[in-house]
């Protein structure tokens, strides 16, 4: 495990607690799920922890995050609160999206989070144009982009990846390569699965990075984002990870041996930062303990929110397809507010 | 920063000197590429295209348009105009030509053909607080990008609990009549119409042309804009400015039938309603502009006055925009109605070549006149 | 239509005197499904707008004359297609949500409309056309007078051909052409037909006590006339003297089916029709009673169907109302009678020797001496004064 040496400002002890607060929060989910206060599609992070946590490392607040429909970890992690995710998987007002999203539609303006796409692929072009309106506007910002391994086969992920290099634009792609196509192996869906290399292709810088090493994460975003806020247009990172769990609640994982799972959860980033943290005598049992029961303090009370959380009136049905007059009837600028 | 640094930034960039020259310089490859398609404009070429005409002036409906951008880039920084060839080449059909010269490259932005790719970037630059403009050659290509029009700029606002609204304007050619076959001349505003979240425009006279962009720019939600492809060397009265993009205008009164068209069927009904006054029958033309959310108002207005309805619409009738104005008909006016509903519509093949196909397969004059008569005599 | 699957529909002829006829308005068009009895066209016969009904079941599948256009009788007028027997079952009266929304608001009963739309689909400006219609009958009804036949007000598809005279002047030479039409038909009779002539004096007492008897519970409306009994008399003669029911065809007498009673109908306006009450023998005196006021009204108001202007087997002409006292009439041919019957008198009458004032019917009757002798005129005059002497078995 490689020593920090990024340009976030995170130590590595924020780097356990934001990775621990996404595992206990997913793992509440699955619960959850299996006691039907949770519906819909549900796709879980767990195991791929270390590349949300150290992506988002390099970020300041005013960045952007453009994630995909396995985000619950993106959100959590830039400060979208637990209380409002959790609300929202419960369909509830109270949620992010007042209970229009799901599991797979976190969206929050303050925390310019924005969403939460589930079309695979979809959300590049978006982050492509964020960034495009950062520059145009003068805005020494960056948009990050999450997208699985999958997303590489869509063309949107070829047209935006030439798009942005061709307009310099400062987004950081963040590939999430599980290695899996919701069931679809890597090596079954691309020829060529050395993922870099073919974002290099592009005229993007682009390297692969390991995925279940938070330190490693880190330090390759913080690089990336220093070079993109210079100037030196988008950047492209292959973080190669593995989820623990099937892809989504109703996937009965059939496509993976126990073997496979069982190699890779050796490799658990959170054991592995543990490990690391123990061995620099940075963390103790019983700090781990105290931790552990600060984030599960959050959780339940995320959980207790949600249930008592009052549902939204079916008469706003229709609400929010266009856009509502604001004060002194003029329509409200939404998108305004948070530039 | 102001329109007029705007240019004078990108002229800088590029080389001192006037606008034109800056432009071929900023894009020295595109200015040598050929198209066929470019003959549409030639004639305007010589025009002096910086000359803003008057209120009283009059232009064709590509005038009018150009006229239009280049009133919004003016008057708001936050709009840029983006697509495949809408800089150096001065767009498809000539409707942004000179635009580049007056703006530059970074206003007026040439993009690679990736539908998908930089309609979705308009999306996110909407997001991020820029007005754009983006052009999309025929509506045929706007299926390459129907997922980012569909699933975010439809859908962001809603699924973000009212979080996200999305302030873009896509334009894009629509129509036949002019051969240009099977991938280059259908209809699709009627599926548009079909989304909740946008509002789909169809301006078919100069002064819509001029007059609903400023406004569709200044809906916080996105707007698209059908341009049809036969209008674009019409002339007419420029207008006086921004009009509204909500109603539907009743282009022609009469007691007798009610004609329903919209942008290029517009004048076609409008020559049947001509045809149709000779034989002693008066129709009301009613062009609806505003293809969703439609006006009903206006529609069941003139219905509830002539008890007879014929609707025109270059799309297909199966499932099509007609489909779903003949059904409120039903659900609002059935008990004015006099006589069964007629529809004009286009025959059930892909677009084809030859012209006399292509006629044959188009809602036209006569038979138009012939639906609307039938309403009157069965 | 068997063989061909396709069957013309001729110009009809709807009387022996009709050479030619006019197509005054389709009642159907091209693609309208129509069943056999359907009435498809208006005829001007130059004496009656007459309703001409198909002869098939099928669809309209041309229109081959124009409104407005006279062509000779036989010419073919419109082609009429089978249609499969399932496509031909009976239709439900079809009405536009308009025309539905406006008798509803109008108080107009629908079954009683005439559609004019496809396939007689009645639209809004029937039901307008049919209120304003029963406004005009009450109105007239109060002051005593008919409606007179007018030029039915409708929207048609506008085509360059047509060009519709105004109503007035329409009228006046539908005067012109129905006296022509008379002209040639009585020139015809007086030229080819001898006629003879016969009549006898009837007492009315019995009838007319059996009718006051009758009608004493009955209200207005149910009452029967006078005229019907005479009606019904004659009609049963002929039954009985059947050489007098049929017609003179080709040198030979052709008998009537049945007796099928010509009623002479004078116009208000001036002009005379004389369409048929079917099987008037047959009839109970009401149901003979409520035929012959619908038939006059109809001829009157121009709406007579082909049939009533072509089947007459005998022609009564009753002049009573008139004030004369007989009536020596001229046959339509090709028939070979007619019977008249004058007023009601109060007359001098000697029954078994004894002076009384009884109430009397001059009958006549002009008979063709080709179809047949005095003799055979006498036993009908004879038999018509033993049925009004013997009302109970009319």
């Amino acid at each position: 495990m490689s020593v920090k040496n990024s340009a976030g400002s995170g130590s590595h002890r924020e780097l356990l607690r934001q990775m621990l607060r996404i595992r206990r929060f997913e793992e509440r989910c699955v619960e959850l799920y299996s006691g039907e206060k949770i519906r819909g599609f549900m796709h879980l992070y767990i195991g791929e922890e270390a590349v949300a946590v150290g992506v988002c490392d390099a970020l300041t607040p005013d960045d952007v995050v453009v994630s995909t429909y396995r985000e619950h970890g993106h959100a959590l992690i830039r400060g979208v609160p637990a209380t409002s995710i959790m609300a929202e998987m419960y369909g509830r007002a109270a949620g992010c999206s007042r209970g229009r999203g799901g599991s797979m539609h976190i969206f929050d303006a303050a925390h310019r989070f924005y969403g939460g796409n589930a079309i695979v692929g979809g959300g590049l072009p978006v982050a492509a144009g964020l960034a495009l309106a950062d520059r145009m506007r003068g805005r020494n910002r960056m948009t990050v982009c999450f997208f699985g391994d999958g997303a590489m086969a869509e063309g949107e992920f070829h047209e935006c990846l030439n798009l942005a290099a061709l307009w310099r634009l400062p987004v950081l792609f963040a590939c999430e390569n599980n290695l899996y196509a919701m069931g679809t192996a890597l090596a079954r869906s691309h020829a060529q699965t050395d993922l870099a290399l073919r974002a290099a292709s592009y005229g993007v810088a682009a390297w692969p990075v390991d995925g279940m090493d938070v330190l490693a994460v880190a330090d390759a975003a913080g690089r990336a984002a220093g070079a993109i806020r210079a100037g030196a247009g988008p950047h492209f990172l292959e973080l190669r990870t593995y989820r623990f769990r099937a892809h989504s609640m109703y996937d009965p994982d059939r496509y993976r041996s126990k073997a496979e799972i069982e190699q890779w959860r050796k490799r658990d980033p959170i054991d592995a930062l543990v490990a690391t943290m123990k061995a620099e005598r940075e963390i103790t049992d019983a700090d781990l303990a105290v931790l552990e029961k600060e984030i599960s303090a959050e959780i339940e009370q995320a959980v207790a929110f949600a249930e008592q959380a009052p549902v939204e009136p079916v008469e706003d049905l229709t609400r929010f397809v266009c856009s509502e007059p604001g004060p002194g009837g003029k329509p409200a600028r939404r998108v305004e507010a948070i530039l | 920063m102001s329109a007029g640094t705007a240019a004078s930034r990108a002229a800088s960039k590029a080389a001192p000197g006037d606008a034109s020259t800056a432009a071929g310089k900023v894009a020295p490859e595109h200015v040598t590429h050929e198209h066929v398609t470019h003959e549409h404009a030639a004639h305007e070429h010589a025009a002096p295209e910086n000359a803003a005409p008057g209120n009283a002036a009059t232009a064709t409906y590509r005038e009018a348009m150009r006229e239009a951008i280049r009133e919004a880039l003016r008057r708001d920084d936050r709009v840029f105009l983006m697509g495949e060839d809408v800089g150096a080449y001065g767009g498809c059909f000539a409707v942004s030509l000179g635009l580049l010269e007056e703006f530059g490259p970074e206003r007026v932005r040439d993009t690679p053909l990736s539908e998908a790719g930089f309609v979705g970037a308009g999306i996110g630059a909407a997001l991020g607080g820029m007005r754009p403009i983006v052009e999309i050659m025929t509506v045929n290509f706007s299926l390459l990008a129907l997922d980012q029009i569909v699933n975010n700029a439809a859908t962001l606002l809603h699924m973000s609990g009212g979080q996200f609204n999305v302030p873009l304007v896509i334009r894009m050619t629509t129509g036949a009549g002019r051969q240009l076959a099977a991938q280059h001349s259908h209809s699709f505003e009627g599926w548009y119409a079909h989304i909740p979240g946008l509002r789909i425009l169809a301006p078919a006279t100069t002064e819509d042309a001029r007059g609903m962009l400023w406004p569709a720019l200044e809906d916080p939600d996105p707007v698209l804009i059908f341009e049809h492809g036969s209008l674009y060397g019409v002339p007419g009265p420029l207008g006086s400015g921004p009009v509204d993009i909500t109603s539907a205008a009743l282009r022609r009164s009469g007691a007798d039938v009610t004609l329903i068209a919209y942008g290029g069927t517009t004048p076609k009904a409008l020559a049947a309603a001509d045809a149709l006054a000779a034989e002693g029958v008066e129709a009301d033309v009613i062009d609806l502009r505003v293809l969703r959310p439609l006006d009903d108002a206006t529609i069941m207005e003139s219905v509830g006055r002539t008890h007879r309805a014929v609707i025109v619409d270059e799309g297909w009738r199966s499932g099509g925009l007609s489909a779903e104005i003949g059904a409120r008909i039903a659900e609002h006016a059935f008990y004015e109605l006099d006589a069964p509903i007629q529809r004009v519509c286009a025959a059930e093949v892909p677009i084809p070549y030859a012209r006399h196909l292509e006629e044959a397969a188009l809602p036209q004059v006569p038979s138009i006149v012939a639906a609307a008569r039938e309403t009157v005599t069965s | 239509m068997k063989g061909t699957e396709r069957g013309e529909f001729l110009m009809p002829s709807l009387g022996a005197d009709m050479e030619s006829g006019t197509v005054a308005e389709w009642l159907v068009k091209p693609g309208d499904q129509i069943r056999r009895g359907d009435a498809i066209a208006v005829i001007d016969t130059d004496k009656a707008m007459i309703e001409a009904e198909s002869f098939h079941t099928g669809t309209v599948e041309s229109l081959l004359v124009e409104t407005g256009h006279r062509v000779p009788v036989g010419t073919p007028l419109a082609v009429i297609a089978a249609v499969p027997p399932h496509a031909a079952g009976p239709r439900a009266r079809v009405a536009s949500p308009l025309a539905r929304t406006l008798a509803a608001r109008l108080g107009v009963d629908l079954s009683a409309v005439h559609g004019t739309g496809r396939a007689g689909t009645i639209r809004a400006e029937d039901v307008r056309e049919a209120a304003e219609r029963e406004t005009t009958t009450r109105e007239t009804a109060a002051r005593g007078v008919e409606p007179r036949p007018r030029e039915r007000p409708r929207r048609t598809a506008p085509g360059p051909a047509e060009a519709r005279p105004q109503p007035d002047h329409d009228w006046e030479r539908r005067q012109e052409t129905m006296r022509q039409a008379i002209a040639r038909a009585m020139a015809r009779s007086k030229r080819e037909i001898p006629h003879y002539y016969l009549s006898t004096t009837v007492d009315m007492s019995a009838a007319l006590s059996w009718l006051r008897e009758r009608n004493r519970d009955l209200p207005v409306s149910g009452r029967l006339l006078p005229a019907a009994v005479l009606l019904k008399a004659a009609a049963r003669a002929a039954t009985e003297v059947p050489r007098l029911n049929g017609f003179w065809v080709d040198d030979a007498f052709v008998p009537g089916e049945a007796v099928h009673l010509g009623v002479a109908v004078s116009l208000k306006d001036g002009g005379l029709i004389a369409p048929a009450l079917h099987d008037a023998a047959c009839r109970e005196l009401d149901d003979l009673m409520a035929a012959l006021k619908d038939l006059v009204s109809r001829a009157r108001t121009g709406r007579l169907r082909s049939a009533e202007m072509t089947e007459a087997t005998i022609t009564v002409t009753n002049l009573g109302d008139q004030g004369v006292e007989s009536v020596h009439g001229v046959i339509y041919p090709p028939q070979v009678a007619l019977v008249g019957f004058g007023k009601i008198l109060d007359r001098p009458w000697a029954v078994d020797g004894l002076l009384g004032v009884r109430p009397v019917v001059t009958v006549t009757l002009a008979a063709d001496h080709r179809a047949t002798d005095g003799y055979t005129g006498a036993r009908f005059l004879c038999t018509v004064d033993r049925l009004l002497n013997h009302p109970e078995t009319l």
